[in-house]
């Protein structure tokens, strides 16, 4: 039976790359060493419902969605987008690097809005790092070295199964030979998550107090511990002076930071001064931090879109070169300005994360989903294209939570097209259409 | 491909002996020939300048460069030379520009052609991410590309030198370029990058490296050694310990007399000393700080061992990028600046802050005058290379400035009247008056990267050369340079001409076509390495990914599809 070894799981962040996939048939039939999210992900297509044919509405909103062939998807959705005056395309993070690079053609031909999931999730950490930089390191540095764990406003246990066994509390590394005997435990967070029932140290704090947690603990790693009250972040400060204390007797600490830092009131602000709690204890010690990525390329998102258009995220073409400015330029910014008449998203599901507002307006305009199964999105869509599942039935890259590229494998064949191939068909058909002065 | 003829220009191939002369230079299938056809196509370069296309042996333009972009916004939009830099919205033919400092990668391409480079060598990507820089060279259109590889601070590296082993260190080494497509080997503040990783660093050439019994001086010699038994086509290139310390220059000349003893495998350096306009302080302080290039100038003209760059110093914003991740940490300290740091496991440190360097301050104004000495004082053009250390120094698109500066006493003189005082007593460039004429700013930037490097088909205009050609709006023997500086600028600062591998990609300075470039890697380990050998050494390695690495060992080398137009040199084996 052919067992495909160390094989990419295109889920999390994580990008655990040691998967061993049977195949029989051109099935997936059992996935050795993934969690079980990864393992839902891998043979997700025997168990979701996957988008069989190309379809279109033919008659506005209200009509079914009628199957269609390839060409004809992919010709609305050039035409759409030629005739769009604002037209803006998101997502693009569950996919490969290949087709991000195309999605960026797409988006500089059609003079579009672009952006990715950071748009919900991790955009603050891009501009955090704007601010003050991002001291990180590669998760395999982490494993050796790291002595402090600090899991800061996110929740590993279910967003990210395999992330302490590999890479962080419980991995054994280099100096850290008896893995968990060697490393403190931190959980930052206001509810008591099943991460941290695991932790040395449990910092609850009230909602929202992150910034003023962070700016306490740079006072005490400073030498200014005096000026503080009693209580900070709804603690005592003897928690407070506790988890410094931690911080300093460590030899190599990280912090790992999830949406509860780049969500949570204060947004960037907080990240920004995590990047100076940092810098301030690698005086004596060293300190690093990584974002607990989701979608497990929306880290090659921010490269692609980086080294392509200068920017990672929040990208506008409509002048023609590409103009940043999240808070205005940013997908849920435009969407609530309600600016935006055509979209298209590949590999994400705004429908499902969008805020109410932004999703009422994207039933309103012509919409085109790319997407290998059937969600939310797919309801308001005009045009849906069924794309292969990279990492299952295509290979190309992706960008790990600590920027490490990992080419994934194809393992089965597929009569869908790719992303890249898509994308690929679209743009021909764009700059097809505007030469015959389609627009 | 289409033959073309370049009449009527004025000649400068040093390599070839051509000094200013009126010679024809024929192209053929992307090749310089000796003659073609009549029906070949004739540039007429009316008495204007005609060089071999630029060659950068040293910038930093893939990889680590693109945090530096997602940290610097604001460099997007900043255009101080209008054409070269700052928002360009795109053509039918050109995707959209952005960015000064840290430009897009369709920009680099652009802009390099547009100044008449036509290969550049990425200085600093550990193997684990050179897929990454593999993507971002695709990306970058027009020039030829090739990587320098850090294993300065690397476990492997260190454990062998520390066991005495020099076949395992021979084998790693040619292993770790085929696993980056890499072509040569880089070293960064040599062991510091280990020790940084628990904030440490290294202080000069005998010091202990935390974790390995070895020193930076076993380090360079280790890996020197290693390099000339592999036969490889560049030498160790270095970036010395104590980078912009004041006071560090007993570290470099340490570093140059260590590497005394090293015997060249070819007609080259045994090393390559990197911006060496860092390397280059006296003093204890900052307050007593002042040139040293009388001392290295002085080694340099003596030795011929190694070569150097300038690591000029442009003024303005700069973006520094880095496998030395403690200066870094000291620079953003000292300047209140953001920072970025990045441990890769087991092979480097680095790390991204943002300077800017102003004329009005003494240490800038020292340091800038520091890179031009260097390059004045050592009489043999040979020894030198003209870089900036982009974007460490400055921006690539200044490179022109710095030819200038060279190429002009009075130029400088006009630069340096609006120095503080107190830059006075700790510099020599106003006592200096040599001009470097058009022969010897050929070598510095095209003849000698390309035979420092090792790249026979670059550099330089005889038959067999890549067809990379340059002509500048300039006529030799019309201008003077000294005086008409800022007219020559202009001209180093959009080609008239560049072709590259044939083609046209250049014309009145804006681009005619977007051929892809070439990888140049190096391949010592297929032939170089017997297979008991490999056999040992991949048994090691296998081992310490499965107890130390993140990533598993049949993931990390970089796959064929990220090189896919490759040129791939297997050095002789000895
Ligand atoms: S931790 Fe993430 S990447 Fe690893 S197997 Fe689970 S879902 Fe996949
Ligand atoms: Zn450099």
């Amino acid at each position: 039976m052919p067992v495909i070894k160390d094989v990419v799981c295109t889920f999390c962040g994580c990008l655990c790359d040691d998967l061993e996939v049977t195949v029989e048939d051109n099935k997936i039939t059992k996935v050795g060493k993934a969690c079980k999210l990864g393992r839902a992900k891998t043979m997700g297509m025997f168990l979701h419902e996957r988008i069989e044919k190309p379809m279109i509405r033919k008659n506005g909103k209200n009509s079914e969605l009628e199957e269609c062939s390839y060409d004809e998807a992919i010709t609305k959705a050039a035409e759409i987008l030629v005739a769009a005056k604002r037209p803006m395309s998101y997502g693009w993070c569950s996919t490969s690097c290949e087709a991000i690079e195309k999605a960026v053609v797409l988006a500089e031909v059609t003079g579009s809005l672009f952006d990715s999931t950071a748009n919900v999730c991790h955009g603050p950490s891009a501009l955090a790092t704007q601010e003050k930089g991002a001291p990180s390191c590669s998760l395999g540095t982490a494993k050796n070295y790291a002595d402090l764990i600090i899991f800061w406003g996110c929740n590993p246990v279910h967003a990210h199964p395999r992330h302490q066994t590999r890479y962080s509390t419980m991995a054994k590394g280099a100096f850290t030979p008896n893995g968990k005997k060697d490393k403190k435990m931190v959980v930052v967070d206001p509810r008591n998550t099943d991460t941290a029932k695991k932790a040395d140290l449990l910092i609850q704090l009230t909602p929202g107090t992150d910034y003023v947690l962070i700016e306490a603990l740079r006072a005490i790693v400073n030498g200014h511990a005096d000026v503080l009250p009693d209580e900070i972040a709804g603690l005592p400060k003897a928690k407070v002076m506790e988890l410094a204390d931690m911080c300093k007797a460590s030899k190599f600490g990280i912090i790992y930071f999830g949406m509860g830092i780049t969500q949570t009131r204060g947004r960037y602000k907080s990240g920004d001064n995590v990047s100076s709690l940092l810098s301030d204890l690698t005086q004596t010690n060293k300190f690093v931090m990584i974002g607990m990525r989701g979608h497990y390329n929306v880290t090659g998102f921010g490269q692609v879109a980086a080294w392509e258009t200068g920017f990672p995220m929040a990208i506008d073409f409509s002048r023609g070169s590409a103009y940043y400015n999240p808070g205005e330029t940013g997908t849920n910014d435009v969407l609530m300005r309600k600016e935006v008449d055509a979209f298209i998203t590949g590999a994400a599901d705004p429908g499902a994360h969008f805020p109410q507002e932004s999703v009422k307006h994207l039933y309103k305009i012509p919409a085109i989903q790319v997407d290998g199964y059937a969600n939310p999105t797919t309801e308001f869509s005009d045009v849906v294209i069924p794309a292969a599942i990279a990492g299952v039935e295509c290979d190309g890259t992706a960008y790990r939570m600590d920027g490490q590229p990992i080419r994934m494998k194809k393992l089965i064949e597929t009569t869908f097209k790719t992303d890249e191939e898509i994308l690929t068909e679209i743009i021909a058909k764009v700059h097809e259409l505007k030469e015959n002065g389609g627009a | 491909m289409a033959e073309i003829v370049i009449k009527n220009g004025v000649v400068y191939d040093p390599k070839n002996g051509v000094d200013g002369e009126k010679n024809e230079i024929c192209i053929k299938d992307g090749k310089i020939v000796n003659n073609v056809g009549v029906g070949a196509k004739v540039i007429d370069a009316e008495g204007c300048l005609v060089l071999p296309g630029g060659v950068d042996g040293h910038t930093h333009c893939a990889g680590k460069i693109n945090t530096a972009r997602i940290m610097s916004p604001h460099d997007m939009r900043y255009s101080p030379i209008p054409g070269l830099s700052g928002p360009e919205p795109g053509t039918k033919l050109l995707r959209p520009q952005v960015g000064y400092n840290t430009p897009n990668t369709h920009a680099i391409g652009y802009r390099y052609s547009k100044l008449g480079y036509t290969t550049i060598a990425e200085a600093a990507i550990t193997p684990m991410m050179a897929r990454h820089m593999h993507e971002e060279f695709e990306s970058i259109p027009i020039l030829d590309k090739l990587a320098l590889v850090l294993l300065g601070s690397n476990w492997q590296v260190m454990q062998y030198i520390q066991d005495g082993d020099s076949e395992m260190l021979k084998s790693y080494m040619a292993w770790a370029l085929l696993a980056s497509r890499g072509y040569g080997v880089k070293v960064v503040n040599p062991g510091g990058g280990s020790s940084w990783t628990w904030g440490k660093n290294v202080t000069g050439i005998d010091d202990k490296v935390i974790d390995f019994d070895v020193t930076p001086a076993d380090i360079l010699i280790g890996l020197a050694e290693a390099n000339e038994a592999l036969n490889l086509p560049h030498s160790i290139h270095v970036h010395c310990n104590n980078l912009g310390v004041p006071g560090n220059i007993p570290t470099t000349l340490d570093t140059m007399k260590l590497l005394e003893k090293v015997k060249a495998s070819q007609d080259r350096q045994v090393m390559h000393l990197t911006h060496m306009q860092f390397h280059s302080y006296t003093g204890t302080s900052w307050m007593d700080f002042a040139s040293g290039s009388d001392q290295i100038a002085d080694y340099v003209n003596k030795h011929d061992h190694l070569t150097f760059d300038m690591g000029q110093m442009i003024f303005g914003p700069a973006m520094t990028m880095t496998a030395d991740g403690p200066t870094e940490y000291r620079n953003a300290r000292m300047f209140g600046a953001k920072w970025s740091n990045y441990d890769q496991e087991l092979e480097d440190a680095g790390g991204i802050v943002p300077l800017s360097y102003t004329p009005q301050h003494f240490a800038h104004a020292t340091m800038w005058s520091i890179g031009l000495e260097l390059a004045l004082l050592v009489k043999d053009p040979w020894k030198v290379m003209f870089t900036t250390d982009n974007p460490n120094g400055g921006a690539f698109v200044n490179y022109p400035e710095g030819q200038v500066l060279l190429m002009s006493d009075k130029k400088r003189q006009e630069v340096i009247a609006g120095f503080p005082d107190m830059t006075m007593d700790r510099i020599s460039l106003p006592n200096i008056d040599r001009e470097l004429d058009w022969g010897e700013m050929t070598v510095m930037t095209r003849s000698m990267p390309a035979k420092m490097l090792g790249l026979e088909e670059k550099g330089h205009l005889g038959a067999g050369a890549d067809a990379d050609v340059a002509i500048y709006d300039l006529k030799p023997d019309k201008v003077d340079v000294s005086v008409q500086h800022e007219a020559v600028k202009k001209a180093l600062s959009f080609a008239k001409y560049t072709i590259k591998g044939g083609e046209v990609v250049v014309q009145d300075g804006d681009i005619t076509a977007l051929p892809k470039g070439k990888v140049y890697w190096v391949n010592a380990y297929e032939n170089g390495i017997v297979q008991a050998e490999k056999d040992r050494l991949i048994t090691d390695l296998e081992e310490r990914f499965k107890k130390y690495y993140s990533m598993q060992f049949s993931n990390y080398m970089v796959e064929d599809a990220y090189v896919p137009r490759p040129v791939e040199i297997r050095p002789e084996v000895a």
